[in-house]
């Protein structure tokens, strides 16, 4: 890294001072990281200014060894009082755990040695009221699209810009900036016969303002979405082909990045043990996570504990090709890291995904459908009702009931129910319209059948 | 003023924080706060028999905030210096966008709250790392003699330790120290290939000898075995309409997403809620009566004062099945021109304050609750769920059982795997015919979302039972 801010500088001197401090305590080995940024959100109501806020925050991370015991501590205060007392501290944990064999730091060699600039950041920088301009015009174009938009939740403009700096007793010394920018607008329209009230919601998020939809765009589709749900009713309990929007979809697809989760599997708490190499979906899906794709918001250079991100193939034609792992969740399972160690500044790294998504197929979303004679459009699922132990899943559904190929009317106060092994292995068809919204994205996904549970 | 205790901890001096309350004296300003936070998190856990990881964290600032009608600006700041508080004092009176105000402020008075309802002794890490490795060992040891078919014990003790001072314009610093802690267990049971998973926990605003008396901890790895050997033999859920009874204590999740949220008064005064303009209406069965409470003692939801400093109170959100109140913070009550409830809360210096429940519990009925088993033909009988979420609008919610068993012909039979129950929020309880004299509050683990930041929270509910509700499962009844 050749043009290190200022400010960094001065992190990655503190960052060897706690290092160095920590080796004095007894820590064999150490890692550190140190976050900041600044973050900037409005919420408009009914045009209205609802909530503004602003601020910058830093945090730092410490990460001990001490032998094969280790612990791992946070803190918001820099100064070097508080930091030699939470250098203590760790170093004390640390030896009041019990030894794991497998714990440490990945190899030295094992370390990022160079990494592409990844386009994560964008230093335009927004006035307070053009944000708020912004909020405001996403959902005033909500709001007129329709005499029957009469009610919102808000429309909300959110901007945060930051930078995390890694650095180990290894001498690796990292760092990389993002920002982020989003709209989101979540409408209320009435049906005037009933009275009763439906709410959707759309957003956009990405890491350079300039790529941003317009606002306006984003409030129209805001109020399609929300009026299509008007006159919702439950259908009888039934077994029907059901066919996941985007969202939806891109949910089920993070069921299955959490059962393939080292963590999950060296825990034996997921539903996919013990299935590298056999095939557990169907021919249609092919999964990559990729963390070194240009602007993508799960990219990054390297991973929370230093290690080079890269493209991984995950699922190829159903086949489970790899887990996703940092170091210490792959010893257990006898591997190496996959560069999916994930690191939130208090706690030991654990393993996310980057950049997770299904390679889109070459249905539209129209032809789905229209192969469905009975079945369920899902745009919405809520609840928690997984158990990533045996894959029974069970959860409340809204969206369209589909009859002879078109839909025919909105449903809600309904659940889908089956298992997520058979689930994967019983998708019959790949959209074409993968949109990456969010770090997992899945396209359009059709399933054989599921129980639909309603009257 | 004199220097107060509540402030000393932060490094601020009354008249500072004085100044910057001052500074957000704008014309337009209705109300301006500061809330100082300090906390202590610490947890240690176990999984494969060794506990492997320990960690703490450290976390102070400030967070400052002016209202202006419907407007609220926000800032925060983990540096505590003058200079920070007055950079986000003008951020927070951004919205105001008005002149310096004529009006003088009250100088603050030092408050205490009146009572303390949480007594904690040894909650800061006096407890030794030791003690905790120590009771996760034996929570180990005990959930795998309990059946050789549970195969491993994932387990986590977290405390927390809280110390809050809130100074506010309407002229109130009054500080108050929170302990919370929490200790999960889980166990993962196999058989033959067949994985199961079960789960119990405890906790609240107490401290380590909480889990040591009576052995309490033993019990919970006993609990958390017995569950998922239990759901070694479940068989699969029905789907469709059907009568539930639930069982007392942590089922009341149900109140918390069929009518708790719907309750609250931001959702209320937008009108966004199902439950808008529903106050003095009918939205229960009479057995029904519902409160909010958060003045129960050592209760994970509990508060002495909430985070604007109003103390906690008792509620009576439905009574007899009317609906009766919303749940309030000061800008809410103060738009609505309804009662100020102490239910203004917030996760941290971070975060905005939202109304939000406490303790949220129905009061207990006549019923008997074998006798409320026997009633049902066939149905689901739930114990035990995960949990659960709510469409505020709409009113649809659900929740998901983990523990639940089939009721045929008045008796409890065998037990279902896990299923997702879903209703509509100001129907649901017009269908509860009977309510049990055994009310249960849970054992405290509830953390509640709304808007990005967690709370914890209690709920709590007898014997009930629903006529019909939907249930997810996968089987035609």
């Amino acid at each position: 890294m050749s043009h290190l801010p200022q400010q960094t500088d001065g992190y990655a001197q503190l960052a060897a001072d706690v290092l160095a401090r920590a080796k004095q305590c007894g820590a064999t080995e150490a890692d550190i990281v140190v976050a900041d940024g600044e973050t900037f959100s409005v919420q408009v109501r009914v045009g209205v200014v609802d909530r503004l806020s602003k601020a910058r925050e830093k945090r730092l991370g410490l990460r001990v060894f001490v032998g094969k015991r280790s612990a791992t501590t946070s803190t918001s205060d820099f100064s070097t009082d508080s930091l030699h007392r939470l250098v203590d501290e760790t170093c004390t944990l640390a030896k009041a755990v019990v030894p794991d064999e497998v714990s440490g730091l990945p190899e030295a060699s094992q370390m990022a040695t160079d990494w592409p600039d990844l386009d994560l950041y964008d230093s335009t920088r927004l006035g307070t009221d053009q944000q708020i301009d912004l909020a405001k015009r996403a959902e005033s174009a909500a709001l007129s699209a329709d005499p029957r938009m009469t009610n919102s939740e808000g429309g909300d403009f959110d901007s945060s810009s930051g930078r995390v700096v890694l650095a180990n007793s290894h001498g690796f010394v990292g760092e990389y900036r993002s920002s982020s920018f989003s709209i989101s607008v979540s409408p209320i329209a009435t049906d005037a016969a009933t009275g009763g009230m439906q709410r959707d919601a759309w957003y956009e998020v990405q890491r350079k303002f300039s790529r941003m939809a317009s606002p306006e765009s984003i409030g129209q589709e805001a109020a399609r979405r929300t009026l299509r749900r008007l006159g919702a009713r439950k259908v009888s309990t039934k077994r029907v082909p059901v066919i996941f929007d985007q969202d939806a979809a891109g949910s089920l697809l993070g069921n299955l990045c959490s059962a393939i989760s080292g963590y999950s599997l060296y825990k034996r708490a997921s539903f996919l043990l013990d299935q590298l190499g056999n095939r557990i979906a169907s021919e249609h899906l092919t999964i990559y996570d990729d963390g070194r794709m240009e602007g993508g918001l799960g990219s990054r250079p390297f991973d929370g504990e230093g290690l080079a991100t890269r493209k991984n193939t995950i699922v190829e034609r159903g086949v489970l090709k790899s887990y996703l792992l940092d170091a210490y969740s792959g010893r257990k399972l006898g591997m190496s890291s996959t560069g999916n160690a994930s690191r939130s500044v208090g706690e030991s790294p654990s393993v996310g995904p980057t950049n997770f998504y299904l390679v889109p197929g070459t249905k539209t979303l129209q032809e789905m459908i229209g192969s469905v004679k009975e079945g369920l459009y899902v745009t919405e699922l809520i609840g928690f009702g997984i158990n990533m132990v045996t894959g029974d899943y069970s959860r409340g559904a809204c969206g369209f009931w589909i009859e002879n190929g078109e839909l025919a009317y909105p449903v809600e106060e309904i659940t889908i129910a089956g298992n997520l092994k058979q689930m994967f292995n019983d998708i019959e068809a790949v959209g074409n319209d993968l949109v990456f919204r969010s770090r997992i994205a899945s396209p359009s996904l059709k399933l054989g059948e599921l129980m639909v549970a309603g009257n | 003023m004199a220097d107060s205790g509540q402030l000393a901890k932060f490094g601020m001096t009354d008249l500072e924080v004085f100044h910057a309350l001052d500074r957000l004296n704008v014309r337009d300003v209705d109300y301006a706060d500061l809330y100082f936070e300090s906390r202590v998190s610490e947890s240690v856990s176990m999984e494969e028999g060794i506990v492997k990881r320990a960690a703490k964290s450290i976390s102070q600032g400030v967070g400052v905030r002016a209202t202006a009608g419907e407007k609220t600006g926000f800032a925060y700041s983990d540096e505590l210096t003058k200079k920070d508080l007055e950079v986000a004092a003008d951020t927070a009176r951004y919205i105001a966008n008005s002149p310096k105000g004529d009006r003088s402020l009250p100088v603050p008075t030092q408050r205490r709250p009146t009572r303390d309802l949480y007594p904690v002794e040894r909650a800061k890490a006096e407890v030794a790392t030791a003690d905790r490795v120590a009771l996760l060992n034996a929570i180990d040891a005990e959930a795998r003699r309990y059946d050789p078919r549970i195969k491993n014990v994932l387990a986590s003790f977290n405390t927390e330790y809280k110390v809050v001072a809130v100074a506010t314009s309407d002229g109130t610093l009054i500080g108050d120290v929170q302990p919370l802690s929490r200790l999960q267990v889980t166990c993962i049971a196999e058989e033959n290939g067949n994985r199961q998973v079960g789960s119990f926990g405890g906790g609240g605003r107490v401290g380590f000898e909480f889990y040591q008396e009576e052995n309490r901890y033993l019990g919970y790895a006993r609990e958390a075995a017995r569950e998922a050997i239990l759901n070694l033999s479940a068989v699969d859920a029905p789907a469709g309409v059907m009568p539930v009874v639930l069982g007392g204590g942590w089922p009341g999740i149900l109140l918390h997403e069929a009518i708790g949220h719907g309750l609250e008064s931001d959702f209320n005064r937008k009108k966004t809620s199902a439950f808008s303009s529903l106050i003095g209406k009918r939205v229960a069965s009479d057995v029904c009566t519902i409160v909010d409470d958060g003045t129960l003692p050592f209760r994970r939801g509990s508060l002495n004062m909430d985070d604007e400093g109003t103390p906690t109170g008792r509620t009576v959100l439905i009574e007899k099945g009317i609906l009766r109140g919303y749940i309030t913070d000061k800008l809410n009550a103060r738009l609505m021109g309804i009662p100020l409830t102490g239910n203004g809360r917030r996760e941290s210096y971070q975060s905005i304050v939202l109304p939000r429940m406490t303790n949220t519990f129905m009061l207990a009925g006549e019923s008997d609750p074998d006798d409320i088993v026997k009633s049902v033909k066939r149905g689901l009988y739930a114990v035990s769920f995960g949990g659960g979420q709510v469409d505020i609008t709409s009113g649809k919610f659900v929740f998901s059982a983990s523990e639940a068993y089939l009721i045929e012909d008045g008796k409890i039979t065998k037990p279902v795997k896990g299923a997702t129950l879903i209703g509509n929020g100001p129907e649901i309880l017009t269908k509860v015919s009977m309510v049990g004299h055994d009310l249960e509050l849970d054992n405290g683990i509830g953390t509640c979302g709304k808007d990005g930041q967690s709370v914890p929270v209690g709920v709590g509910l007898p014997t009930i039972k629903i006529d019909e509700i939907t249930v997810g499962g996968t089987q035609r009844s």
